[in-house]
């Protein structure tokens, strides 16, 4: 679907969207740099707790299929507006939110568990690097929830969330779904990989 | 003179609309979650049996490549959008993925 350009580019891109993409791109980097201080530093304590002892692959899963489904829920949000159906698109904001809202929650109550079995930021290597990586994570998780929130929020007011106005909600889909390809990876990293 | 720019920005756009395909449907959408969440599960799955356990990496490192290759593809919408968008995205994942074989490396932990 080609959405609104406000103003005629080289490209044929919208600013806004390809600064988007830019910005995503540097955040890779950001990104690559806190995964690989982490994956330097998770086998490096020399005091408990260590990540075997504390890590719940049944628990962190269903947060993974949680974030998942919330990039679907964002699809069709982005696919309602542009059809201008905005029952559609609301529904399915509020339910990306949600998803994204019980993510946040997930992570508070593992990081609660995680503190209550004495592991801190300044506890050890992995409670550093665990807690700085998934922090910034979950950082950027409440961030996507407040801008998906705002939309929702805007869309009650004439004119602001429109079918014209689509590329405002492709943007902010292209960050919550960076959130959760970042998942996918710090899944992969931090919680299957054996420890031993 | 105001004749040029007109045309243009009549190319731009036409271009525009050349470069980007309509995203696709909500079946594709759904079907895509289906293989998005069947794959999770096979990354699951594969940490419980202990005969995999020392090739874990090389088992899980496919299929994170794939649910991140589809997220990107289908649901960011790069295989439908304008490449350079996927050359500006390609760009930040190559250095990221040598910052981190820097790091790795430089504290021998790549392997």
């Amino acid at each position: 679907m080609a959405a609104e350009i406000l103003h005629p580019t080289n490209t044929g891109i919208d600013s806004r969207k390809l600064a988007m993409w830019a910005f995503l791109a540097s955040d890779c980097m950001f990104f690559g740099s806190l995964i690989s201080a982490y994956m330097v530093s998770r086998h490096r304590s020399v005091q408990g707790p260590y990540p075997e002892e504390l890590i719940n692959i049944p628990f962190t899963s269903v947060s993974a299929f949680v974030l998942l489904m919330s990039s679907l829920a964002m699809v069709l949000a982005l696919s309602g507006i542009q059809r201008g159906d905005m029952r559609l698109f609301r529904i399915w904001i509020l339910a990306t939110s949600l998803l994204g809202g019980i993510f946040l929650a997930g992570q508070i109550y593992e990081f609660h568990h995680f503190y209550h079995e004495h592991l801190t930021l300044s506890r050890n290597l992995f409670g550093s690097s665990f807690f700085t990586l998934t922090g910034f994570h979950g950082t950027h998780v409440a961030v996507g929830v407040a801008w998906l929130m705002s939309l929702f929020f805007a869309s009650f007011r004439p004119g602001l969330v429109t079918k014209a106005k689509a590329l405002n909600v492709e943007i902010a889909g292209l960050y919550w779904h960076f959130v959760d390809i970042v998942w996918i990876i710090i899944f992969t990293l931090v919680y299957l990989l054996p420890y031993d | 003179m105001s004749a040029q720019p007109k045309a243009v920005a009549s190319d731009v756009h036409a271009d525009h609309h050349a470069d980007e395909h309509d995203h696709p449907g909500w079946q594709i959408y759904a079907r895509i979650a289906v293989i998005l969440t069947v794959i999770t599960g096979v990354e699951v799955a594969t940490y419980y049996v202990d005969a995999l356990h020392d090739y874990l990496i090389w088992v899980l490192a496919p299929l994170t490549a794939a649910k991140f290759i589809i997220v990107v593809a289908y649901y960011m919408h790069l295989k439908f959008d304008h490449k350079l968008l996927t050359y500006v995205f390609l760009a930040g994942m190559i250095a990221a993925g040598g910052i981190m074989l820097a790091l790795l490396g430089l504290f021998n932990s790549l392997w």
